[in-house]
């Protein structure tokens, strides 16, 4: 399909195409070989490009009426929502945008772990996507703190204080992040501007990040190598598009629902109150995505070593591609690995959860066991598992566990047993 | 051997996860067991296509403007607002005759002074005070908040709103409160500076509308539900608008999807088990040095 080399009907589109080929790209994309057997979970990378540009739109509107100056900043906002025309509407599906964002990523990355995306040959995948996530983050933390209120300021507070762990020039760090010696107008200025600069980057390295994908095409649920342009492969137009489309449709359905009927119920009441530094709002909490990373944090009883093993939890995932040492990706052959697939998520869960705690008995204690095992089953189970599990047969083709039901071969041999009177096991 | 003892490492982490996330759960309860329950009311703002209930809105700005805004501002709020629709809508006449009846500093004039005139709908709506300060010491120290994003400012908002203005009661046996300090069932703490606001009839509705403690709570509420939410009936009603058409539309995807991936160059599975059959039926032949077709 897209191996062919491709030439546009029209003498001025051929003119066109052979300085700038444009259309041939266009071409590649729309002819890009999928597998047959790809599920709904291989549908969020098109969510996840949808929200970004849904974000980056939205984000410019706002930056036209939002002011970025602590005595302003609050008020702009609330500017936003009751004069500037559909104002409230732009905001809402903003701030509910990033969580949807968030969760999307969340289940695309969870995706790749099950079904051993992140494996040779697509470990360039596996870490632009990574670095992807990791500038999401900082995008949405210096987010979060543009609307000044409450939990904005201190979240902020929290986070830049983090910095000051490093010993040594930790506090010059700090008050260089910060512009001065406490969280101020230089602050909220620099963030605002990163804001505005990390969703572009973003923008760029997704664009590396499907690069990266068409050199050795789509993994699968099967995990197993599939053919370019064979039977097992189809073009991404119209099928894929139409699956994706449809998955992105139920997924706009509930982000709508949160935008119109509960656009506040992912925030924090607090963050309706405008900042005050001199009042401590009884529990700092960041937004939901962020809460497993905070309750690695606040598990540690050193101030370094939780900054230290927060950070670690991240950049360990960049090493996966070489911690899982089993040549099986999918986990639909791995019978051990697919139960601590999901002892970590449950773990995540349960992070995400003490993460909204207070950092205070049984709490501690859990989150120090969930923090324990986050590492253990990427520093040890991972490289263990590879090496002793014993893995379920894999199949030639992506169509053979749909012969596996009843298998279609034996069946044959059967009939053609009784056919002959002859004994099943000589026939081959 | 390996293999037995990993299912047996992993059947205990799941142990210690279910017991440890059972533990949390449990915990929780336990100490969220010394709250109270708010006070759930029929609010007609609420649901699907939910509207404010338009004289209630009229009435809660009365009793805002009686009893609370000589403490609390709503610094968001214009005059304008009173009449727009999806509010309190308020006639232009009556909005204006509202906002005149506030004056405000403004200037300076061609003379360089600053004059006093009255308000107008395109004024916001008066403070009691001239700043945070001012009302801080004007309280005994607690500032009177500003009511403009109240609502949503709190944990279970026009509810608790509500709860809280009814939640005054004599404090139990034994209970220590300094002077200027009320007892509130609702208020975290139960400690709060505002002595109670309502009484039964601290308004009077023009409307005929009984001045209950219940009803003029539940005006009040309403009101800065709407001043903290001024589109909530567009945003309802766009919604509604919305789901039927991602309704309408996701049907129309999910028919096309379904024919695009009907069509037969796409059934390459059942070619394949076409393709396996042949094997086993060539196969067969060579062994049996038969015709495959009379094989059947």
């Amino acid at each position: 399909m897209s191996e062919d080399k491709y030439v546009p009907e029209s003498k001025l589109a051929q003119w066109f195409d052979s300085r700038l080929p444009l259309l041939t790209l266009s071409h590649h994309l729309r002819g890009y070989p999928t597998p047959k057997n790809l599920n709904y979970w291989w549908t969020f990378g098109g969510i996840l490009t949808f929200f970004l540009i849904v974000q980056i739109v939205t984000g410019i509107i706002l930056a036209m009426h939002y002011v970025a100056h602590v005595d302003l900043a609050f008020n702009s906002i609330e500017h936003i929502m009751r004069n500037v025309n559909y104002g409230w509407l732009i905001r809402y599906v903003h701030a509910n945008g990033s969580s949807m964002f968030f969760l999307a990523v969340y289940i695309h990355i969870f995706r790749g772990l099950y079904y051993g995306s992140h494996k040779p040959p697509r470990e360039m995948i596996w870490i632009t996507g990574l670095i992807i996530y990791l500038l999401m983050m900082a995008t949405a933390f210096m987010g979060y703190t543009l609307p000044w209120g409450q939990m904005s300021f201190w979240a902020a507070t929290v986070v830049s204080n983090l910095f000051g762990a490093i010993p040594l020039i930790g506090e010059n760090i700090t008050a260089w992040l910060w512009g001065g010696y406490s969280l101020d107008n230089p602050t909220l200025n620099r963030f605002y501007s990163l804001h505005y600069l990390f969703p572009f980057l973003i923008f760029a390295l997704v664009i590396l990040h499907i690069w990266a994908l068409h050199v050795p095409g789509n993994n699968n649920p099967i995990g197993i190598d599939v053919k370019k342009n064979s039977k097992e492969t189809m073009s991404f137009h119209p099928y894929m598009v139409m699956k994706d489309l449809l998955a992105m449709l139920v997924f706009i359905l509930i982000f709508f629902g949160f935008v119109f009927y509960a656009p506040n119920f992912l925030g924090h009441p607090d963050n309706y109150i405008p900042a005050n530094p001199l009042v401590t709002p009884e529990h700092i909490v960041p937004e939901w995505y962020l809460l497993p990373f905070y309750a690695i944090l606040r598990a540690i009883p050193s101030k370094l070593g939780g900054v230290i093993f927060m950070f670690a939890s991240i950049f360990i995932l960049i090493l996966l591609p070489w911690l899982d040492s089993s040549k099986v990706r999918s986990a639909a052959f791995r019978p051990l690995y697919k139960k601590f697939y999901w002892v970590l998520v449950a773990m995540v869960i349960l992070l995400g959860y003490l993460g909204a705690k207070p950092p205070e008995g049984i709490y501690v204690i859990l989150a120090r066991i969930a923090t324990t095992y986050y590492f253990i089953h990427f520093l040890i189970i991972l490289p263990v598992l590879g090496r002793y599990e014993k893995t379920d047969p894999l199949p030639t083709s992506i169509f053979d566990p749909v012969l596996d039901e009843p298998n279609i071969v034996d069946k044959f041999k059967k009939t053609a047993g009784e056919y002959e009177g002859e004994k099943v096991d000589t026939f081959k | 051997m390996k293999e037995k003892k990993l299912i047996r490492l992993n059947n205990l982490l799941l142990k210690i996860f279910f017991i440890a996330f059972m533990t949390a759960i449990s915990n929780s309860s336990y100490s969220d067991e010394g709250k109270i329950e708010l006070i759930k009311n029929d609010w007609s703002f609420k649901g699907i296509i939910g509207t404010f209930d338009r004289n209630s809105l009229q009435r809660g700005y009365r009793v805002y403007q009686e009893v609370c805004s000589g403490c609390h501002s709503i610094q968001h709020l214009s005059y304008r607002n009173l009449s727009e629709k999806g509010g309190p809508e308020f006639t232009l006449d009556e909005a204006k005759a509202i906002a005149e009846q506030f004056e405000i500093t403004d200037g300076p004039n061609d003379e360089g002074e600053m004059f006093t005139r009255s308000r107008r709908l395109s004024d916001k709506f008066a403070s009691p005070f001239p700043n945070v300060q001012a009302a801080t010491i004007a309280n005994g120290g607690a500032y009177p908040p500003d009511m403009s994003v109240l609502v949503k400012a709190r944990k279970g908002g026009a509810d608790y709103i509500y709860s809280l203005l009814l939640g005054y009661e004599e404090p139990p046996a034994g209970y220590e409160l300094d002077e200027g300090i009320y007892y509130n069932k609702y208020m975290p703490g139960q400690k709060i500076m505002m002595s109670k606001p309502l009484f039964e009839g601290s308004v009077e509705y023009s409307d005929g509308t009984q001045a209950t403690e219940e009803q003029l709570a539940k005006d009040v509420t309403t009101f800065l539900v709407w001043a903290a939410e001024p589109h909530l009936e567009a945003s309802h009603k766009m919604g509604f608008k919305v789901f039927l058409y991602l309704i309408i539309l996701l049907t129309l995807v999910y028919l096309s999807k379904q024919k695009v991936w009907s069509r037969p160059d796409l059934k390459e599975d059942s070619n394949q088990k076409e393709e396996t059959f042949d094997k086993v039926e060539r196969a067969a032949t060579e062994y049996e040095g038969e015709d495959p077709k009379t094989f059947r």
